[in-house]
């Protein structure tokens, strides 16, 4: 029998149900897990998603794209194959994608974390024969720290900046990250602005009722501004950009998991890093993979041929899958 | 340990010295004493006596996170530093845990040099259960010889005299010498009590001479001397004993016996500065002579009768058991020339170098090659003999400058006969805290040398890139060259031309070795 999933040149296929998962080319019918730009892709004819990542589809493909929704859970039968999406963790409105044909279980986790984060749809674990996972951190040497104390750790650090009369800029991907940090630092510490890049995804979390606190657009800040108290946030690779030197004297950081390793904080140039990843570390991918009971293991994005290679060692049926996910690239610190 | 680490971190994280000079002085404040020694001694770049072999750490790790080793030469690669994986790679410590003092810690990993491997082991598991990331960083980098700090010997002194209250080159001086890091030396910082007998004097350091000379003013106030190819030393004779020390503080008395032999005739508390040199009927020998007899613990009759050293005396730091160091120079010249004239052979004065005029000097510097010389020391007359390397009284007017002293960062297999150690070398020159590499260079050193290099290779390698093995900043070589270029190929901007060693510098630290800046600064005159 073949695969009920395939990578195909469009990208991964369900024969069966005639449909594309993430697709990287623009296809009949694709359906997407979440609006990062390796995942979302303008083009397709029709598109489906959860309700709450349908927003960030619209702003990612095109206003007028056809997208159709469907509720957390909710299944759908197409061809003779049903489809369901199922909390991923990772930004608002991600998903999951259960495929079920003929009593057999796939499900595709498109990018996730188990970690709890209060602007998101907690994780939900789906059982399944074939698992197909992402392994952007899949080394053991990345395990997350709290977010918690991360989250101390930048207050303390804009403190700091206040303090030394340095204006704190912030870098994360401006969606799903930037609201993730918003929502988790002290507001109460001074007035927080953000880049233009952040503003759009950070209303389309409002509007779906997640609390953020209040945020006022750089480009619109008074003149007279006290920037040294104030927190910015802006999406990586801002920094190097004339944009910054409004702030005179500023200090950067990054929020990423990528921020773990001393080493890449120095090859990046990166003045202070926050752990503080949408992806799972290694011990819960670990642990999503054995309790979803999949005797299968197929793995995406960066480290899939030693997590595969792992899995196999432990006995379980595992191979990297060819796909053009980057999840989050090194390079790009988000 | 936690206090200890945080400091790591803070100094890590910023470039600015007052900074780290504020960071220093804090943490010498608070911590406790045995504490605050250790932090002096291992950020003076000492390490602890003990260590415990890579492959046995990286099994161990591997072991704890319940991964198979290729697992583990995957994460390396990805992490880059051999400390930080293991660090991260650790479960995390479960419920509550101690990870007791940093003097603690220094002693369990000065404990494994006596253990075997299940009494390494079992020392190391502890001490990683009861740790946190950030102190599993500090401790795995103490346990593998790899900790460094960007902190100069200099700005530790500083903090500590803040801390202290005591003068920094007060503090600089009972820093001198061999001294363990106990509670009772850190205490002894602050009152000078406990001093020990063959404590040497911290060494005044020259400058280079950037510009003209004659921009110092009149060359009466000056004293110009033949700066000596040798190895800069201290000859201490106190009690009726003599200990004989290199500038990179190593105590090197029992290499020079006919030194240690006719100090006997050096009058009681006295403290010779000068230049131990291979010195032959005709007067200075090379270098390279010298060097037969540096790496050597003692020295057979033969090599003692081949290369005679006498020591070319050039200061007289302490007499009748008196610190003279607050003298002028011409005073402390005339009880030197004294003292070495009554004492003869192997001691020499240092002859000073007259002329009417900086031209005239300037011609004689030139014909320094021909006498043995590599250029002249210009030190001003009235000048007391100052700590460490402060700028205004010593200059070094070397003839055209092409070498540098460059610090071991790579090395691959040599090849042909070679191709069984590893010959060929990448240098690095400091650029902040960290080396970028300058030169490539395979040639210069002694057979003996090149299977002593080849050892350290060996026993220390970091990483292996495709044929090349990097090794921790610990040697430092003097490389020659005939010009220097910008480059794109190296990471420091600039290649010279024709490289070689010119020897290996086992009296310098790694951070005594020079600076980009330094690099740059040669590379104007040469083009």
């Amino acid at each position: 029998m073949s695969d009920l999933l395939r990578v195909t040149p469009s990208g991964l296929y369900c024969e069966a149900g005639g449909f594309y998962i993430d697709p990287w080319r623009p296809v009949e019918r694709a359906v997407v897990t979440h609006a990062h730009s390796d995942h979302a892709r303008p083009g397709s004819k029709r598109y489906l998603c959860s309700s709450a990542c349908a927003p960030f589809v619209r702003l990612r493909c095109g206003e007028e794209s056809a997208i159709s929704c469907l509720e957390f859970g909710e299944r759908r039968t197409i061809n003779g194959v049903t489809l369901s999406l199922h909390p991923a963790g990772h930004i608002l409105g991600s998903a999951q994608v259960r495929v079920e044909h003929q009593g057999e279980v796939w499900v595709v986790t498109g990018d996730y974390k188990t970690e709890p984060d209060p602007t998101v749809e907690p994780f939900e674990l789906v059982r399944c024969h074939t698992l197909i996972t992402e392994c952007t951190f899949g080394l053991p040497v990345y395990r997350w720290p709290e977010a918690r104390t991360e989250f101390e750790r930048i207050n303390a650090w804009w403190a700091a900046n206040q303090s030394a009369g340095r204006t704190s800029v912030l870098m994360g991907y401006s969606l799903g990250k930037a609201q993730r940090l918003l929502a988790g630092v002290d507001a109460g510490l001074g007035p927080i602005f953000a880049h233009g890049a952040v503003l759009g995804p950070t209303q389309a979390y409002r509007d779906q009722g997640i609390r953020l606190p209040p945020v006022r657009p750089v480009s619109e800040a008074p003149l007279d501004v006290d920037w040294p108290r104030a927190l910015v946030v802006a999406p990586p690779g801002a920094e190097a950009t004339p944009w910054m030197r409004r702030f005179r004297e500023s200090a950067t950081a990054f929020a990423s998991g990528w921020m773990a390793v001393r080493g890449i904080k120095r090859r990046r140039g990166v003045e202070r890093g926050f752990v503080i990843s949408d992806h799972v570390d290694w011990p819960a991918l670990m642990e999503v993979v054995s309790a979803t009971g999949a005797s299968r293991v197929l793995t995406t994005h960066g480290y899939s041929a030693v997590v595969a290679k792992h899995l196999s060692e432990r006995g379980l049926d595992s191979a990297p899958l060819e796909t053009q996910f980057r999840g989050e690239a090194e390079e790009e610190g988000a | 340990m936690k206090r200890f680490v945080h400091l790591f971190e803070a100094l890590d994280g910023t470039t600015a010295t007052k900074e780290k000079v504020a960071l220093l002085r804090a943490y010498f404040e608070e911590a406790e004493p045995e504490d605050a020694a250790w932090a002096v001694w291992l950020l003076s770049g000492n390490k602890p006596k003990g260590s415990a072999n890579r492959t046995r750490l990286a099994a161990w790790a591997s072991e704890e996170a319940g991964i198979a080793g290729w697992l583990f030469d995957e994460c390396r690669s990805a992490v880059g530093d051999f400390a930080e994986t293991i660090a991260l790679l650790l479960p995390k410590p479960a419920g509550t845990r101690e990870s007791g003092s940093l003097a603690e810690s220094a002693a369990k990993i000065e404990s494994l040099a006596v253990l075997d491997e299940t009494g390494q082991r079992e020392v190391v598991l502890s001490a990683w259960r009861g740790m946190d990331g950030a102190e599993r960083l500090v401790f795995n980098k103490l346990v593998t010889g790899a900790f460094r700090v960007g902190v100069s010997r200099d700005l530790v002194v500083r903090g500590l005299s803040e801390a202290l209250g005591v003068a920094r080159d007060e503090l600089a001086h009972r820093l001198m010498g061999d001294w363990r890091p106990t509670a009772e030396f850190f205490s002894s910082l602050t009152d000078g009590a406990s001093t020990p007998l063959d404590r040497p004097y911290p060494f005044c350091l020259a400058h280079p001479i950037a510009g003209d000379p004659a921009e110092l003013g009149a060359i009466e106030g000056w004293q110009a001397e033949w700066k000596w190819d040798g190895i800069r030393a201290q000859v201490i004779r106190r009690n009726g004993t003599t200990a004989i020390w290199s500038r990179g503080e190593e105590l090197v008395t029992d290499r020079y016996p006919e030194i240690e032999q006719a100090s006997r005739l050096l009058p009681e508390g006295c403290v010779l500065d000068g230049e131990l040199l291979p010195w032959g009927e005709g007067g200075p020998m090379p270098f390279n002579q010298l060097q037969r007899r540096i790496g050597r613990k003692t020295v057979g009759a033969k090599l003692l009768a081949e290369i005679p050293v006498v020591l070319m005396a050039y200061d007289l730091l302490e007499s009748d058991g008196q610190d003279c160091r607050p003298l002028s120079l011409s005073e402390r010249r005339d009880r030197l020339a004294a003292v070495v004239n009554e004492a003869g052979h192997p001691f020499l004065l240092s002859p000073t170098v007259e002329a009417g005029s900086w031209e005239e000097l300037g011609a004689l510097q030139r014909s320094a090659l021909g006498r043995g010389a590599e250029g002249l020391m210009l030190k001003r007359l009235d000048s007391p003999y100052g700590v460490g390397r402060r700028k205004g009284a010593w200059w070094k007017w070397k003839l055209q400058p092409r070498s540098v002293d460059a610090v071991l960062m790579y090395a691959l297999r040599g090849s042909g006969s070679r191709a069984s150690l590893f010959t060929d070398y990448a240098f690095g020159v400091w650029k902040g805290h960290e080396l970028v590499t300058i030169a490539k260079a395979y040639s210069g050193l002694t057979n003996a040398e090149i299977r002593e290099v080849d050892a350290f290779v060996r026993a220390n390698t970091l990483e292996k890139i495709g044929p090349a093995r990097t090794v921790p900043p610990e040697l430092v070589f003097e490389i020659g060259f005939e010009g220097i270029q910008k480059s794109t190929r190296h990471k420091s901007g600039y290649a010279v031309r024709f490289p070689r060693i010119l020897r290996w510098r086992r009296d310098k630290r790694p951070e005594d070795a020079d600076t980009l800046e330094t690099v740059a600064s040669l590379f104007e005159p040469l083009e």
